[in-house]
């Protein structure tokens, strides 16, 4: 049994706020999984994140204070400046930079770890500890250098998808490259700057070299793969340090991002592999096979579609990116108020992928004002279409494609999609004639209950205001 | 910490988040993403004892950067997932305010 002052000595004081910590952290995810908490869970994390972080600056033998206050101060400021002022469609990507942040640092604790145990051999960690080590960084380093990529992707810094032949083939040697100096370094046998430093390199390589082949549309799955893996490194840099708070953060992120790129991928009909490995999902159209679309395109005027919206029963209103890209979120909601105070059921239906992460339409309509209870996912919406008087589809594309359903040559076949088609009006706001960000012409766009209504986002939506407020 | 019980942490940590997202609905998927990322922001303490317990000035360098991406990583995620969860709100508790405002 220990004393009285070991209990209070600040070892333990530090073990039991990370407790506290870890507690804090699992009720405010659980929290943030339902509607009605989720704005207190985050709430209830970051008091999680405030008592940890304070501890830890009793860290016995901690030293070099005035460099980690430096460090905390500046690294704080900067994302709390970008996190405050960032525009909401542009949300995607800063997750992925400050997820590809907490790589590089997890990357930067196994640095510091084995950069130390290399240069002097007594006191080094243990082979099980150096092996966490290394498996962590290299996870940290390719989360690093590939999130930022998919940053530079989802930003438009990065337009191009980079591919070549035998790029598998690269990224597996590069890969047992970077095995190859885990091994050394964990068994001891070459453990030096050297190998450390080939280690990192062949990492941050590797997460590059990744990255640059996947198109922005696959950029969601990348982010949460991503997310996932640091967690993963977290824990395992927790391991190193004998953290418990970090393992068992880094755990719950890394578990729950796995199930969560999952739901995602599978959203898409296509595994994980296929995202990673398969070069689809670019802007460039490469893979716009599938046979050829009969029919014409029918232009509509607004003024018809307001009086045909006026008069409807029930609208149902598929966003997607193009509504993002318009910045069209307010005037749609401003349009659905004005439907429903003429007694019009409105509501929203949301492809699980719509935008460019699952649930960003969610927010910019959360950001606009609208309601969630009026906004539907897939399974709640699909078998209400065919009772909806009209379906108006502003920026979204391939999520409402039927030959998803029935064109086994396209590349999107077998996904589920909006049966937006079912409607007996179907309203298409589109900027142009052009085909969607994957490059797959979209048959709903020809149906015979299909009128297309051109302009920007916003524009078009401006005039169906002032259409239905002219009824 | 033995091998063990961290074995045991690793374990049930795992689960917990499984059952944790496991009922998540879509909407809100990106929120809880950018809350997890926030989560992973606890690197931040190991970043902090890294960067406290080096001595030259490699492992120094090295440290600064790590506490400084942490630091980014728990702030800049915090801000975003507030920022996002702020505005989920049901047409109850909105009510008619923000409608009346626009009439």
């Amino acid at each position: 049994m220990g004393s009285m002052s070991d209990y209070l000595s600040a070892a333990a004081m530090i073990q039991a706020s990370y407790l506290v910590t870890a507690f804090l952290f699992i009720m405010g995810l659980k929290r943030m999984s339902s509607p009605v908490t989720a704005r207190s869970g985050i709430l209830w994390a970051g008091a999680g994140m405030l008592v940890a972080t304070l501890a830890t600056f009793f860290y016995p033998g901690l030293s070099n204070y005035p460099l980690i206050m430096i460090a905390v101060v500046i690294g704080g400021a900067i994302a709390w400046i970008s996190g405050r002022r960032v525009a909401m469609t542009n949300i995607p990507q800063m997750i992925a930079l400050y997820n590809g942040m907490g790589g590089g640092a997890a990357a930067a604790i196994a640095a510091v770890e084995l950069y130390r145990g290399g240069g002097m051999s007594s006191g080094g960690m243990s082979s099980t500890e150096s092996t966490l080590a290394v498996v962590g960084g290299i996870i940290g380093a390719v989360s690093f250098s590939g999130s930022l990529i998919a940053f530079g992707k989802l930003q438009g810094l990065i337009r191009k998808s980079l591919r070549f032949g035998g790029q598998q083939v690269l990224n597996l040697l590069i890969l047992a490259g970077a095995i190859a100096c885990a091994a050394l370094i964990a068994t001891g046998i070459q453990a030096g700057l050297g190998a450390v430093t080939a280690l990192f390199a062949l990492s941050l390589l590797l997460g590059l070299s990744m990255t640059l082949p996947i198109g922005g549309a696959d950029m969601p799955v990348v982010i949460s793969l991503y997310n996932a893996l640091t967690g993963l490194a977290v824990a395992f840099e927790g391991f190193v340090l004998g953290n418990a708070a970090m393992i068992i953060a880094g755990t719950v992120v890394g578990s729950a991002g796995t199930l969560l790129t999952q739901l995602m991928a599978r959203a898409m009909n296509r595994s994980l592999g296929n995202v990673l490995f398969s070069g689809f999902g670019d802007t460039g159209g490469a893979a716009a096979a599938g046979a050829a679309v009969s029919g014409s395109l029918k232009p509509i005027e607004a003024s018809d579609v307001g009086v045909m919206m006026a008069f409807a029963q029930k609208v149902i209103i598929v966003p997607g990116y193009g509504m993002a890209v318009a910045q069209a979120q307010h005037k749609v909601w401003e349009l659905c108020q004005l439907l429903i105070d003429r007694g019009v059921t409105v509501r929203f239906a949301i492809h699980p992928v719509a935008g460019r992460m699952p649930g960003h339409m969610n927010v910019l309509l959360a950001e606009a004002g609208v309601p969630y209870d009026l906004i539907a996912d897939l399974d709640e919406i699909n078998s209400e279409f065919e009772t909806a008087d009209v379906a108006l589809i502003i920026g979204a594309n391939d999520v409402v494609n039927p030959v998803a359903r029935n064109d086994k040559s396209s590349p999107i076949y077998g996904m589920p999609i909006l049966n937006a088609d079912k409607a007996k009006n179907v309203i298409v706001i589109k900027r142009g004639q052009g085909a969607g960000f994957s490059g797959i012409e979209n048959a709903l766009f020809y149906l015979d209950n299909t009128r297309m209504l051109y302009g920007d986002g916003q524009a078009a939506v401006g005039q169906l205001i002032a259409a239905v407020k002219a009824v | 910490m033995t091998g063990i019980v961290a074995l045991y942490i690793f374990m049930l940590a795992a689960f917990t988040g499984y059952e944790v997202i496991a009922k998540v609905p879509v909407i809100l998927h990106t929120p809880l993403m950018s809350g997890s990322n926030f989560v992973h922001g606890i690197v931040l303490v190991g970043a902090m004892v890294a960067l406290g317990a080096a001595t030259s000035p490699l492992e120094k360098s090295i440290g600064f950067i790590g506490v400084l991406l942490a630091a980014g990583n728990a702030v800049g995620g915090y801000a975003v997932t507030e920022r996002m969860l702020e505005m989920f709100k049901s047409s109850g508790a909105r009510g008619a305010g923000t409608r009346a405002g626009k009439h």
